[in-house]
């Protein structure tokens, strides 16, 4: 299967170990991955702003940079949600489509394709799993605490094969961390507040990091952690899957 | 055009095609093997009262000794021709007076821990509410599991007016702090004969 | 709040952060009454299709339930009004006060009545209207407008509530006691009760094969009202029509489950024909519902039997307050039915939502609240809605992410000068920056490393 790596354009230009990280990770579990070099960005920021309509550029870019693969992986779940459900492309719907069918988060692709049971990793730390809201409800990747039907979650399975890893979850086990996109800055009271209220509930778990799928969530945490001066640290998935002693 | 013109044209022009009705299936809503045990349960969560008698003597004994500190005092159990007139014609300020109403249900649910009563055995619509306490009077028979048997067996719209009554009246608006005894009746009890 | 659109009122009401966290911990603790009730039925998931599909079928079927049940209704001897708007639905309640000499009326919970607004429209004209809900008339004593549509005074603690008793009904200073308050509140609502001439209600729901309607209470107000009272006018949106009265059986399993996570509200009553010496008349509203039901993106949010648990379970709803949304129907329905009534006064509403989701899945009858959430944010913004920097800026954006050299140079360019001149973004312009920390500018990008390292 041929594999590409769809970078995140806020994780190209400010988390790229977490890219780095996750390239790794899937070439250390057999995946033979390419990484087209002309991609930018889904078009997320636009459409959750209600500019899906200028978004047409973007959408083009992606489907060039993206066709022709088995499947496309990346590290962030609201991100791949927004490919799965808005990506488009007048002159190649064929293209675009399977685009959209053939586009995973990290997570689900190891559970749900690679089938990974195993991993050589090892991360001796309290770690708090934050739910991604899209990831969570969007894709699936977890149960959801509203809905009556079985726990599960693939996030979680795979820090179980984690050695030396202890994860805790918050009280309020999936309430939303307040990024949004946009939202964050233009309800920034409402954002941040809700971000302190995801944080205080981990403090109280004592953990010593915060982790996720979606960047996007970690970084609004850790910008509020670090403006308070804590010691909790956040720290995306793909690190502690591709961890040694 | 009038209104009623107006807003079905509207309607008409704007509703989608399509969607048909879903199969209800009574049968694969919840079940209780002991309906008494689960009827009293809820109802004594939403803070009402079970009593079970034997039989009908055993019910005016209960009846009497619920009475017992009571002033006034409705029983509308066999109501005479004497009690509806004069319940029809006092002034509602008299009605509010009402110590203590009770009125014979003829459905009591497991799932809800209420007992459905209509107009005819309520007499006045507003004796059920009106009064300070409210004692129903149910048959052990009457009894069904939940919401969708209910709905199977009574035709809650044959009389003008009917109510599924569960427990005292309350509410929760200051603060959430629970209050039972709001605008209703302040104390429910279930008589359960048989 | 008045005026203000959502972000700006949020922000005023978490300037309270410990009165932020008192409201968004007791609206959370209704979430987790509800969720502890709806996991007692296992058959729930069941119930929310079936309601989903019921309420479908309303939407398709609409104008025969309407007329099935108006035929019945007028045989059974209610007189049906018909009203295009909010205007017309007061000027009816007006008609049928002034036409009985009516001088005082009460009013138990109807948000339809709070979306016409009403009882401003009727204490003009010189008619007493009353709330009697209790958490309506603590906020009609205070001149408020209700914050939540099924715990109207949930942004109230207990002080507020006796300091107001206190002022109106003449009860003790300092006691906070919500028994001893509601005792005075019933106290003084039996007066009104038995004074009042007309009682209007609301209407949970209205069956198409039987005719008759449903109103739900834990209370007993409605049904203190409406049977005291000489006139009981029950007012409705017309999609509070269901087919059948089997299907009750569903609907009342879930509503109060939803709403506070009671098994049933204490009053189910089920109205279908006038007393003796009673008129009994239902006002049918359209007030910009027809317009919505054409909209094929909108159309669901017509199934809302307003059970509030969308509010229970938004993270922002919790933390800015009902009257933050600046409408009768606040929280994440309100955001969905609002701009179709208003889109200029409306346009914040959409946005004042991360899209999580929680909305849908806890929403009884299946509508995808999240989902028309975003659907709005397009409409608006192609209504010329938006703010203009905010147009500004995402052209900019969508240029720049079309053109992969730009995006990569502008990345580039970004990071470096968020490394040399950190002011630049670290300052109070820079809303982010103001209660978080901007990320670290690495010098290379995820690309840069890959071309060093990989080709």
């Amino acid at each position: 299967m041929n594999i590409a790596l769809f970078v995140p354009c806020y994780i190209d230009q400010f988390y790229p170990q977490v890219a780095i990280t996750t390239l790794q990770l899937l070439e250390k579990l057999g995946c033979d991955v390419s990484f087209p070099l002309n991609q930018t960005c889904c078009g997320q920021p636009m459409a959750n702003s209600g500019f899906a309509a200028m978004s047409k550029g973007c959408d083009k870019n992606f489907v060039e940079n993206f066709r022709g693969f088995d499947y496309i992986v990346a590290p962030s779940g609201s991100c791949v949600l927004h490919i799965k459900e808005h990506l488009h492309d007048e002159q190649d719907p064929v293209a675009a489509e399977k685009i959209r069918k053939s586009v995973y988060e990290l997570t689900e692709f190891l559970v749900d394709i690679l089938k990974t049971t195993s991993l050589n990793a090892s991360f001796p730390f309290k770690v708090g799993l934050h739910t991604s809201c899209h990831g969570q409800r969007g894709l699936h990747l977890a149960s959801m605490s509203e809905l009556v039907a079985p726990a599960f979650s693939k996030p979680a399975t795979l820090l179980g094969m984690v050695k030396g890893i202890e994860v805790t979850r918050p009280k309020r086990v999936d309430e939303c961390c307040g990024f949004g996109g946009t939202f964050c800055v233009f309800e920034e009271a409402v954002s941040v507040k809700m971000g302190k209220d995801r944080i205080a509930e981990h403090e109280d778990n004592d953990v010593e990091y915060i982790t996720g799928v979606d960047t996007s969530c970690l970084m609004h945490l850790e910008g509020i952690l670090k403006r308070n001066g804590s010691k909790v640290k956040t720290i995306h998935i793909a690190e502690i899957l591709n961890s040694q002693l | 055009m009038s209104a009623r013109e107006a807003i079905l044209e509207a309607i008409i022009a704007n509703q989608p095609a399509g969607n048909s009705l879903p199969e209800i299936d009574v049968n694969a809503m919840i079940q209780y093997d002991d309906l008494v045990a689960q009827f009293k349960l809820v109802l004594e969560g939403i803070g009402g009262r079970l009593i079970q008698v034997a039989d009908n003597d055993a019910v005016q004994d209960m009846i009497n000794e619920i009475s017992k500190d009571k002033e006034t005092i409705v029983n509308a159990l066999e109501p005479t021709e004497a009690l509806v007139r004069q319940l029809e014609t006092l002034s509602l300020s008299s009605l509010a007076m009402v110590d203590l109403a009770i009125i014979r249900g003829s459905y009591g649910v497991a799932e809800t821990g209420a007992v459905w009563v209509d107009e005819k055995q309520m007499v006045i619509r507003i004796l059920p509410f009106i009064c300070e306490q409210l004692v129903f009077v149910l048959d052990r028979a009457g009894l069904v599991t939940n919401m969708g048997e209910a709905y199977q067996r009574i035709n809650t719209f044959e009389t003008g007016f009917g109510v599924f009554i569960a427990g005292p009246s309350k509410t929760a608006d200051i603060e959430q702090s629970l209050v039972i005894g709001a605008h209703g009746p302040k104390q429910s009890v279930v008589i359960l004969v048989g | 709040m008045k005026g203000m659109n959502h972000a700006d009122a949020a922000e005023a009401f978490i300037a309270d952060e410990p009165r932020t966290d008192w409201h968004d911990d007791t609206l959370w603790f209704v979430r987790e009454k509800r969720d502890k009730a709806a996991h007692g039925i296992p058959e729930w998931e069941q119930l929310r299709e079936w309601a989903s599909l019921i309420k479908n079928n309303v939407l398709s079927n609409m104008s025969k339930y309407l007329v099935e049940f108006e035929a019945k209704a007028i045989a059974n001897g209610i007189k049906v009004h018909w009203a295009k708007d909010a205007a017309d639905h007061n000027n009816i309640i007006l008609s049928i006060i002034q036409e009985n000499n009516v001088k005082k009326i009460v009013k138990s919970k109807s948000m339809l009545t709070e979306e016409c607004h009403m009882n401003e429209f009727l204490i003009a004209k010189g008619v007493e209207v009353v709330d009697t809900d209790l958490g309506e008339r603590i906020v009609q004593f205070r001149n408020e407008a209700p914050s939540h549509i099924v715990l109207p005074a949930i942004h109230l603690k207990k002080q507020d509530v006796s300091e107001t008793f206190h002022k109106h009904l003449g009860t003790e200073k300092g006691n906070n006691d919500p028994q001893y308050l509601t005792q005075a509140a019933r106290i003084h609502l039996r007066d009104k009760f038995i004074a009042s001439d007309l009682a209007i209600t609301g209407v949970n729901f209205a069956v198409a094969e039987t005719c008759g309607f449903v109103v739900c209470t834990n209370e007993g107000n409605a049904d203190m009202g409406a049977h005291a009272a000489k006139i009981h006018i029950a007012c409705m949106g017309f999609e509070k029509i269901i087919p059948k009265a089997e299907h009750l059986a569903v609907f009342l399993r879930l509503l109060a489950r939803s709403a506070t996570g009671q098994p049933i509200t204490t009053y189910s009553s089920h109205f279908s024909k006038p007393k003796a010496d009673q008129q009994l008349h239902i006002v049918i509203v359209d007030n910009g519902r027809s317009r919505q039901l054409g909209r094929e993106d909108f159309r669901n949010s017509l199934k809302c039997i307003r059970c509030a648990a969308c509010f229970n379970t938004c993270p922002v709803y919790r933390r800015s307050g009902g009257h933050s949304y600046h409408t009768a129907v606040a929280g994440p329905i309100g955001s969905i039915l609002n701009p179709n009534l208003d889109m200029k006064a409306n346009a914040d509403l959409p946005f004042a939502s991360t899209l999580c989701g929680s909305c849908s899945n806890v929403c009884p009858v299946k509508i995808n609240i999240h989902e028309q959430l975003w659907k709005w944010r397009q409409v608006i913004t192609a209504e010329g809605l938006a703010p203009k920097s905010k147009q500004i800026a995402m052209w900019g954006m969508s240029e720049l992410l079309a053109r992969p050299s730009i995006y990569r140079f502008a990345g580039k360019a970004g990071r470096w000068v968020m490394r040399v001149f950190p002011f630049l973004t670290n300052n109070k312009l820079n809303l982010w920056y103001k209660q978080r920390e901007m990320p670290e500018p690495p010098k290379e990008s995820f690309r840069d490393w890959y071309q060093k390292n990989k080709k």
